[in-house]
């Protein structure tokens, strides 16, 4: 089976200093697939070439066989990749339901179709009742739901979700990941999340990469990551063996 | 019609459908109730309005700040007086000339800016720089009889003749307000279909505009395109009535500083912003003028300090605009944008 994001040798250079250091995965149409590592270790540059924000300096990044990197944030978009920023972008002057109709006109011309989409999933996301406030008025955890519901509302094939969790409580990150994966099961559209959260990336991830100083240093299930020295060595630390070990 | 009525009005509040309804109504009548005088304040109020909405397009919708508007102005003014002075083209067919021109010119300036990611003040300053070359360029420009002016022939009006826009200043009031009404109706259109929304969106965060899968360097585009070729009727319709064309006025900036005026006291972004804020700030600058002259005191400038006061005051209080206030006053605010 073919991969429907896959990067090879990706890196990516500010001013001398390596942010990503020839990353290569694949991941599989339909997966959970999340990426974690410490801080600085080139997680949102990555995300940021894949969603074109930023252009690699060596690699290949190819989307559904095409490669897709050095294209424009929007065309890639157009092409199926939707993403949230880790530091929420709502339109704030803009209503909820205006939000995510944005989004949903990528693909529609009519707005009173890409009304009823948007509908639909401010539902899903339990957003329905706030349709009508002005998305600055939310809450953090609402706006992060409201970015995934904008970003879903283009169609995409593949859902980029930078540190949707982090700021959240542990019920609202539950709920998120049943979320998430209702989609992920219902639509089938790949997901590819940035994570410190482990208790979600536990719970959601079929497969995990770890980054540390923009170099890959494990891929695989979940299960077998977080018990990789290295791994523990460089981000997770002992005391989560030790708690998971409990 | 009927298709087009309820595309107008759905959504709005009944209470401001019905407003509007008075306020157009009253606005038809208006000529027959008040003396000539008033009718120019009127047509000036107007004009105004009309370019404050197509100034709108840009920054209250796209967020992109044109401070240079005047550039759309003299230009629809100039292709239209001299189509007809020189070629005995007539006003109507000038602006089917005028607003290609006006357009191509928002669409040059719109790609030099976007193109190399201006943006912001600069992309301010970058329109007030175009404004100021075209009126150097004017000034020497021997077609346009450069500084000395373009002058439109003037006869006794026997009747009014709409065809060549030559006629009493009734006329040109019911020109006027058909051609705001149309700027209303166009940008009500605008914003409630799929390029408002995404005009919206750039104006609200352009990257994640972006990001959303909108090509927001095409969108910016229109959004000049479209205001720059909305403006030019305004400039055909100033040359028509006053009958005279100095690039000194006509691109000089205190015209564009004029036009934003309105819709920025009115309320930016909004549909009613730039009639309301056009209706206070000529009404009452033309109320202190009367009362003055009628107290006898000569103030050359009160003018000027009095809309730098009304600016200062909606800043300091209003800062979205009295629209908004009064909006929510009369209950009839719109859904939220």
């Amino acid at each position: 089976m073919t991969a429907l994001l896959s990067l090879s040798a990706v890196s990516k250079c500010f001013r001398g200093i390596v942010a990503v250091d020839r990353v290569s995965f694949d991941v599989a149409e339909g997966a959970l697939f999340a990426v974690i590592g410490p801080n600085g270790a080139g997680k949102t540059t990555l995300f940021n070439m894949i969603a074109g924000a930023a252009i690699p300096d060596g690699g290949t990044i190819a989307f559904a066989g095409q490669p897709i990197g050095g294209l424009t944030a929007d065309a890639v978009c157009r092409r199926g990749v939707a993403r949230t920023f880790q530091l929420v972008r709502p339109f704030p002057a803009l209503s909820v339901e205006d939000n995510v109709v944005v989004g949903a006109l990528l693909h529609r011309r009519s707005v009173a179709a890409a009304r009823d989409r948007a509908c639909t999933l401010l539902r899903r996301f339990d957003l329905f009742d706030k349709r009508h406030q002005r998305a600055a008025t939310l809450t953090l955890p609402d706006r992060k739901r409201l970015e995934v519901a904008r970003a879903l509302a283009t169609g995409p094939r593949l859902l980029l979700l930078d540190e949707v969790m982090a700021g959240l409580r542990p019920t609202e990150t539950d709920r998120m990941v049943a979320t998430l994966r209702d989609i992920n099961r219902d639509s089938g559209v790949t997901i590819l999340l940035i994570e410190h959260v482990m208790r979600a990336v536990m719970a959601l991830a079929s497969r995990v990469l770890v980054l540390d100083h923009g170099v890959a240093i494990a891929e695989g299930a979940p299960q077998t990551v977080v018990r990789d020295p290295a791994v523990v060595q460089s981000y997770l630390g002992q005391c989560y063996r030790e708690n998971e070990a409990v | 019609m009927a298709a087009l009525l309820t595309r107008l009005t759905d959504g709005a509040p009944r209470r401001a459908v019905i407003l509007l309804g008075i306020l157009f109504a009253t606005l038809v009548v208006a000529p027959w109730l008040v003396s000539d005088y008033l009718v120019t304040v009127l047509i000036l109020i107007l004009y105004l309005a009309y370019c404050g909405q197509a100034w709108n397009i840009m920054m209250g919708f796209t967020g992109q700040l044109s401070l240079g508007h005047g550039i759309y102005v003299g230009l629809g003014a100039y292709v239209a007086a001299v189509l007809f002075t020189r070629y005995g083209v007539g006003p109507w067919f000038g602006l089917l000339a005028a607003m290609p021109v006006a357009a191509a010119c928002g669409a040059v300036i719109g790609f030099l800016a976007f193109r190399f990611g201006v943006t912001g003040v600069y992309f301010a300053i970058l329109t007030i720089a175009f404004a100021e070359f075209a009126r150097i360029g004017f000034d020497h420009l021997g077609i346009v009889n450069a500084a000395a002016g373009l002058f439109l022939p003037v006869a006794q009006y026997a009747h009014n003749d709409l065809w060549r826009l030559r006629g009493s200043p009734t006329m040109f009031y019911y020109v006027i307000l058909a051609a705001t009404l149309c700027a209303f109706i166009l940008c009500r259109l605008l914003i409630t279909s799929r390029i408002g929304y995404f005009w919206l969106a750039i104006r609200e965060d352009e990257e994640a505009a972006r990001a959303a899968g909108i090509d927001t360097f095409r969108y910016k585009i229109y959004a000049v395109t479209i205001s720059a070729a909305v403006t030019s009727f305004a400039g055909v319709f100033y040359a028509f009535f006053y009958n005279n064309l100095f690039p000194e006025q006509v691109f000089n900036i205190s015209q564009s500083i004029q036009i934003i005026l309105g819709p920025v006291i009115g309320g930016v972004g909004t549909l009613f912003g730039p009639l309301l804020g056009a209706f206070v700030l000529t009404g009452l600058a033309e109320s202190l003028n009367s009362a003055l002259t009628a107290f006898g005191i000569d103030l050359p400038g009160a003018e000027q300090v009095f809309y730098g006061m009304c600016l200062l005051f909606v800043v300091v209080a209003l800062p979205e605009g009295i629209w908004p206030w009064l909006a929510r006053a009369l209950g009839v605010t719109e859904r939220v944008r």
